[in-house]
C-alpha cells in the first residue's frame, strides 16, 4: 500500500486520525442502530429458522404440503439477493396501503427483510445439523417410548445445534455487515452516518471507522464461540484422566 | 385368536425392505420368564426380528402380540407399547450429551412422567445394582465399552419393561469387557425378565437359553433346549454353522 503512487491521497481520505476521531461519535450514534438491527432479527431468524427445519423434518404423508411449503421458502428468499428483498420489503409494503402492514418504520422494514433471507440460510443450517445425528440415536431414544418432539427436543436438536455453531455463527456475521443494507430504504445506521459525514467534509475516514465498528463486534463474538465450543467439547470427550 | 398368556407370540413375520426380503414368515411363541437366543449368521435377521418386535421397523406381514395385545395393529398408540419393551442396541447408542444419570432419567421423566428426585432415586438405585453408581455423573463417551453397555441396559431398565430385546449387546466390545455385560445380563435372566437375545456369544446361549432359535434366511430353522440345538442339532444348516462357530474357537 505504501509504495502506491496515490498511497498518500488514499492514506488522507480513508486513514487520517483527525477524521477519525471527529466522525467517530457521529459513526457511532448510526452504529447502535446496526447492533438493535442485528440483535432484533438474529432472535428472529434464530427461532423462524428453527421452526422451518423442523416443519422440513416432521415424518408422514399428512403434513407433506407444510413440507412442500417449508422447501419453498428456503428455495425463494435463499435465491433472491438480499439488496431485492430489501426494497420489496422496504418499499413495497407500504406502498400496499394496508393497515398494520403498510405504516410501520424503515427499522420494521429493515429487521423484516434481513429475517426473511437469513432465516432461509439458518434453517438450513438447522437441518444439516438435524440430519447429521445419527439414525441410531433417534431409534434409541423412540425404543425408550419417546415421541417424534420429545426426540427433537431432548436427543436431536442438542447434538445438531451444538454441531453447527460455528456456520450459525457464520451466518451470524454475515447479518451483522448486510445489516448496512437496509440503509437503502432510509434506515440512518454506521454506512449512512459516515456517508453523510464524508458528503460534508469530503473525507472518507467515517467509513473505516464503521469497519472497525463491525470488526470489533465480530472478533470477540467468533472468540466467545470457540471458547463455547472448547468447554463444551471438554466436558463430553473422554480426557484419558 | 388366543395368546395362551404368552409374553410375546409372533405369527407369521415378514419383514421386506426394498428388494430383500429378510424376514420370511417367523413364528415364536415366547412365555413369561422365559429366555430365548437368537443365533445364526449375520445377515440371517436376528436384529430385524428384534427391531420389529420393538415396532423400530414396522413388519411388512403378519402379527405380533405382546401380553395378548396386537401391537402390530394400525390404531395402536406405538409409545405406549414400547413402554413395555425395552431394547438394548450393539452400540450402545448413548446419547452423548448427556451424564449416564441424565440418560437414564430422561424416558423416566418424560414419558412416565416421574418427577426428577423420583427418576433419580430409581436411576440409581439400578445403576448401583450394576456396579455404575459412580458413574452416574459422567458422559458416556469416559466410560468404558462394557460400562457403556451396562449403562445402556439400566437405561432400558429404568422403564420398567416387560420384555428385553438384546441385540448383539456384546459384539462392539473388547474381549475382556464381555464377561461384565453377560454377568448383567445372566443376573437380568435369574430375576425372571422375559428376553429375546440375539448372540454371537454360543457359550453364553448355551448357558442361559431356556430355548435357542437358529435363523437362517429370514426363517427359524430349528429350535430346542440349548443341550439339544449344541449338541445333537437335526438340520444340516445348523450342523454347519455351528461347526464353523467350533472351528473359529467360539463355543
Amino acid at each position: 500500500m505504501a509504495v502506491a503512487p496515490g498511497a498518500k491521497n488514499f492514506r488522507n481520505a480513508f486513514l487520517s486520525p483527525e477524521h477519525f476521531k471527529k466522525s467517530a461519535p457521529q459513526v457511532w450514534t448510526g452504529f447502535q442502530t446496526n447492533i438493535k438491527l442485528m440483535l432484533v432479527a438474529e432472535v428472529l431468524v434464530l427461532a423462524i429458522a428453527l421452526l422451518i427445519a423442523l416443519i422440513r423434518n416432521l415424518p408422514g404423508a399428512a403434513v407433506f404440503p407444510l413440507r412442500i411449503l417449508a422447501i419453498a421458502y428456503t428455495d425463494i428468499f435463499r435465491g433472491i439477493p438480499l439488496i431485492l428483498v430489501v426494497f420489496m420489503v422496504g418499499l413495497g409494503l407500504p406502498a400496499l396501503q394496508l393497515k398494520v402492514v403498510s405504516t410501520q418504520s424503515v427499522f420494521v422494514y429493515g429487521v423484516v427483510a434481513l429475517t426473511l433471507v437469513y432465516s432461509a440460510y439458518v434453517a438450513e443450517v438447522y437441518r444439516a445439523g438435524i440430519e447429521s445425528v445419527h439414525g441410531s440415536q433417534v431409534a434409541a431414544a423412540r425404543s425408550l417410548s419417546l415421541s417424534h418432539w420429545q426426540t427433537m427436543r431432548h436427543v436431536v436438536l442438542p447434538q445438531a445445534i451444538r454441531r453447527v455453531i460455528p456456520p450459525l455463527l457464520n451466518d451470524f456475521i454475515g447479518l451483522q455487515k448486510d445489516t448496512a443494507l437496509v440503509a437503502l430504504i432510509g434506515v440512518v445506521e454506521a454506512g449512512r452516518e459516515a456517508q453523510d459525514y464524508s458528503s460534508v467534509t469530503f473525507n472518507f475516514t467515517g467509513y473505516t471507522v464503521a469497519a472497525v465498528f463491525f470488526i470489533a463486534l465480530t472478533i470477540p463474538l467468533a472468540r466467545f464461540t470457540d471458547y463455547l465450543i472448547r468447554r463444551d467439547q471438554r466436558r463430553m470427550r473422554a480426557t484419558g484422566g | 385368536m388366543s395368546t395362551n398368556g404368552a409374553a410375546l407370540l409372533l405369527e407369521d413375520v415378514h419383514k421386506t425392505y426394498v428388494q430383500e426380503e429378510v424376514l420370511r414368515g417367523i413364528d415364536l411363541e415366547v412365555a413369561t420368564h422365559e429366555v430365548i437366543c437368537l443365533i445364526g449368521a449375520s445377515g440371517s435377521g436376528k436384529s430385524t426380528l428384534l427391531k420389529c418386535i420393538n415396532l423400530i421397523e414396522p413388519v411388512t406381514q403378519g402379527r405380533i402380540f405382546v401380553q395378548g395385545e396386537e401391537i402390530t395393529a394400525k390404531d395402536v398408540d406405538q409409545n405406549r407399547i414400547r413402554r413395555n419393551i425395552g431394547i438394548v442396541f450393539q452400540a450402545f447408542n448413548l446419547f452423548p450429551h448427556m451424564t449416564v444419570l441424565k440418560n437414564v432419567t430422561l424416558a423416566p421423566r418424560k414419558v412416565l412422567g416421574l418427577s426428577k428426585a423420583k427418576a433419580e432415586s430409581e436411576a440409581m438405585e439400578l445403576l448401583t445394582r450394576f456396579g455404575l453408581a459412580d458413574k452416574a455423573p459422567e458422559y458416556p463417551d469416559r466410560l468404558s465399552g462394557g460400562q457403556q453397555q451396562r449403562a445402556a441396559i439400566v437405561r432400558a431398565l429404568a422403564m420398567q419393561p416387560k420384555i428385553m430385546l438384546l441385540d448383539e449387546v456384546t459384539s462392539a466390545l473388547d474381549p475382556e469387557l464381555v464377561a461384565e455385560v453377560l454377568n448383567v445380563i445372566r443376573e437380568l435372566a435369574e430375576s425372571g425378565m422375559t428376553m429375546v437375545i440375539a448372540t454371537h456369544e454360543m457359550g453364553f446361549a448355551r448357558d442361559i437359553a431356556n430355548r435357542v432359535c437358529f435363523l437362517d434366511a429370514g426363517v427359524i430353522l430349528e429350535q430346542g433346549p440349548p443341550e439339544a440345538i449344541f449338541s445333537s442339532p437335526q438340520n444340516r444348516r445348523t450342523q454347519q454353522f455351528l461347526q464353523r462357530i467350533i472351528e473359529a474357537g467360539r463355543l
